[in-house]
């Protein structure tokens, strides 16, 4: 049966057809619909949200020892926190076939960086597969649990954003129940204590020169000959963008297999065609290779090393231009910046944030991040996952020995306190920082669509999750100085911030309110009482016309410059009252009070 | 021969739900089908496209700079931000209806007028009011199903079983109104 799915889509399809018994992820985009689409749609595949992508991939490691085929996803930037795991279990090898997806982001559409995970591949001696559309990233995916079985090893899928996120047509097929492997004790396989895992480590050498061999002749490389004066090598999406410049002008070596690369292969094509070109998303991965077998080809001197290598992208490299375009004045057309939603607890947090002099904000992923632009301009920096409270740390102590009298706020999300900030701010406690470290717990994962985390009250299938209480946690940790607030309560905020700077030891501040978007729990509808269910108004005869309302930076607020009146737009106002707060003349209330 | 279709808009304003559909049709009318869109950070009251392309043979789930067979904007500043991705003979249809940016809403800047006469001075362009229409119908939000039936209009699709792609993939409350949503599009087209 032929359906119409995204890579993200096809992955899980071939997850389920590969008789996979347990995924689990942590949600980042461009990877995060592969796991809410097994968690709704393939029941028979146990799914789970891991709090970070570490625990993600050991935990299907575990499942892969024990005798079921596992799989686990994330986004590229995950990779480096689930490296450790990986290197190592790349030595024991699976026991049931275990693959591990990783979702590039070339472009950064959506990411910090722009890191090409093919190396990871190759640093790790696994194979790879890179997929070119939706139909291969299913019929791959069922390919590496054979060869993940085939060659015990576990084998890496490189998706990047446009194949997660595009459609195509996928023939679906049935799921085949791959019987379980039975799990034996086995020291000398799966304990890398150094006596053994030096064994282990001639034995990757071993399977790496068998993989070769597979390399030679996967189906999945292959070559299609045309015109011999251009030879193009190329992998994944990119291999579409090529044939829609070059047609049938050109002769394809398409690789999907592509650690170890078919060195026997590349040389055939290289030797056939006049002039080479590899064209790859991000590092010159291939080009590398066939360098080193000697060939001359334009690679990253002719294409970016950056960013995605679309059609027009490729034209104006080849040719000094994309097709032709109209021109027209492009002064009428303004920035549109993301915006923290109308509602969202986070403004009333920067809001105040804001208004302070000489404090640093330390940064982190989510939402928030948004807290650095206008008109709040309430961060600094921000590095990686669960980063603001230790870069926040070091920061404090830096600005301490220059004699500095600059304070550090940390602020982060509270599942990316899970993730890994929780790490972080056992280093804080531990070394006494006098930072300010803030949770701003909206009550889900937001950026990535609202996936479940240990605070939010649900699991990925929905079923009901015992709530961990973060004040407990911190609590728990050793933290003296601990506030819960409202965030919506600007006062509440400021006095907290005061009190918190006023100490010479580390602080912890929740804010507790929860996303505008989140599909409340039983829990949220009791402790949050009708929230989200009113609206501001703006009382015309009241309103100077001041504009302070706008800097709460909600979409929802605007200014008339006819009447000279702030304006509250009822259909996004969910009435969190931040621009009431903030308006002098008290012209701002709810309605129908 | 392989036809290019992007659609763009404001995060929120219902393209994903358009070119769903649009792409579905196309698929059971036996074309070949990709189509592209980036999920994210951008969502949020950014700046948003979904790109679908169809033929006998698609590689490319993109639509290129200067490739596009007709631009279709829900909002009219984006008309003109993604205009160069038409192609120089393409159609625009354009929803005059406006969102702030930020730095209108704040009053830091005017939202530029003459952005419809500008497209217009460039290329053969279809004007509509899908928002009033959507609130004659009484919903506001099946200004995205007015939209796609202008695109059916224009690319003259009608002979796919919209009825059927819409009874399948939207919730049952929905089905009628955006029924009749589809044929207040496809009718705009005609009466223009």
């Amino acid at each position: 049966m032929k359906k119409l799915m995204t890579g993200n889509e096809a992955v899980a399809r071939g997850a389920y057809e590969a008789g996979v018994r347990f995924a689990s992820a942590y949600p980042g985009t461009p990877s995060t619909e592969i796991l809410e689409e097994i968690s709704t749609t393939y029941k028979e595949i146990k799914s789970e949200w891991a709090t970070n992508e570490k625990v993600a991939l050991e935990a299907a490691i575990g499942a892969s020892i024990s005798g079921v085929r596992s799989m686990a996803s994330m986004k590229h930037v995950g990779l480096n926190v689930a490296s450790d795991p990986l290197f190592t279990f790349a030595y024991t090898g699976v026991n049931a076939g275990m693959v591990l997806i990783s979702a590039d982001e070339p472009g950064q559409h959506s990411s910090q960086n722009e890191q090409d995970n093919r190396n990871y591949a190759k640093a790790a001696k696994i194979p790879m597969f890179e997929p070119s559309t939706s139909q291969e990233s299913k019929d791959m995916i069922k390919a590496a649990f054979e060869i993940s079985e085939d060659y015990d090893v576990p084998v890496l899928i490189r998706m990047t954003t446009r194949g997660c996120h595009s459609k195509g047509i996928v023939e679906c097929e049935e799921r085949s129940e791959v019987s379980f492997k039975e799990y034996q004790k086995n020291v000398n396989k799966y304990m890398t204590v150094p006596a053994f895992a030096r064994e282990m480590r001639k034995n990757v050498e071993v399977r790496l020169k068998k993989l070769e061999q597979y390399s030679e002749t996967s189906l999945f490389n292959r070559i299609e000959m045309n015109d011999k004066k251009i030879g193009v090598i190329s992998s994944g999406v990119a291999y579409s963008y090529a044939k829609e410049v070059f047609g049938d002008n050109a002769s394809y070596l398409k690789l999907g297999f592509t650690n170890p690369l078919p060195k026997g292969m590349l040389k055939d094509f290289c030797s056939s065609v006049e002039k080479i070109y590899v064209i790859e998303e991000n590092d010159p991965y291939i080009e590398e290779m066939v360098k080193m077998l000697g060939f001359t080809c334009h690679g990253k001197d002719t294409f970016p090393a950056y960013g995605e290598l679309t059609q027009d992208v490729l034209r104006k490299a080849l040719y000094g231009q994309s097709l032709p375009v109209i021109e027209y004045d492009r002064s009428k057309v303004l920035p549109r910046p993301p915006l923290l939603c109308a509602g969202c607890p986070h403004r009333g947090f920067f809001y105040e944030l804001g208004k302070r002099k000489n404090v640093v904000v330390a940064g982190d992923i989510g939402c928030y991040t948004l807290g650095f632009a206008e008109p709040y301009n309430a961060m600094d920096f921000n590095i990686c996952m669960g980063a603001s409270f230790s870069t926040g740390h070091g920061a404090q102590i830096g600005f301490d020995i220059q004699n500095s009298n600059k304070r550090v706020v940390s602020v982060l999300g509270d599942s990316t306190f899970f993730h890994t900030g929780i790490n972080s701010l056992i280093e804080v406690l531990y070394n006494n920082s006098r930072t300010v470290n803030v949770i701003l717990d909206n009550r889900i994962t937001g950026m990535t669509g609202h996936q479940e985390n240990p605070g939010s009250g649900r699991h990925a299938d929905k079923s009901n999750a015992p709530v961990m209480d973060i004040e407990a946690i911190v609590r728990a940790l050793g933290a003296k100085n601990i506030a819960t607030v409202n965030p919506n309560d600007l006062e509440e905020v400021k006095s907290t911030l005061d009190w918190a700077l006023s100490l010479d030891e580390p602080s912890v501040i929740i804010t507790r309110w929860p996303c505008v978007l989140k599909r409340l729990t039983q829990q949220d509808k009791e402790e949050f009482r009708d929230v989200f269910k009113s609206k501001c108004v703006v009382v015309e005869d009241m309103c100077v016309g001041c504009k302070l309302c706008l800097k709460s930076g909600c979409s929802a607020v605007s200014f008339n410059k006819d009447t000279k009146k702030a304006v509250i737009d009822s259909v996004q106002c969910v009435g969190c009252g931040v621009c009431a707060q903030i308006c002098p003349k008290s012209s701002i209330s709810k309605e129908n009070e | 021969m392989t036809k290019n279709i992007i659609l763009v808009g404001v995060g929120g304003q219902g393209t994903i739900l358009a070119s769903k559909l649009l792409t579905l049709g196309l698929m059971e009318a036996g074309y070949d089908v990709k189509m592209s869109e980036i999920h994210g950070m951008s969502q949020r009251g950014g700046s948003v496209s979904s790109q679908v392309r169809y033929g006998s043979d698609v590689q490319s789930p993109v639509i290129e700079v200067g490739g596009a067979d007709i631009l279709v904007s829900f909002e009219k500043m984006e008309a003109l931000r993604w205009l160069e991705y038409l192609k120089i003979d393409g159609k625009v249809i354009v929803n005059d209806y406006l969102i702030n940016p930020i730095f209108v809403s704040m009053g830091k800047s005017d939202y530029p007028s003459g952005i419809i006469e500008e497209i217009k001075s460039k290329v053969p362009t279809l004007a509509i009011n899908a928002s009033d229409e959507a609130i004659k119908l009484g919903n506001p939000k099946v200004m995205n199903i007015i939209i796609l039936g202008t695109i059916i209009g224009i690319m003259k699709l009608e002979d796919i079983d919209w009825t059927r792609i819409i009874k399948e993939n939207v919730k049952p409350a929905f089905i009628d109104i955006n029924i009749k949503a589809l044929e207040v599009g496809i009718a705009l087209v005609k009466d223009a």
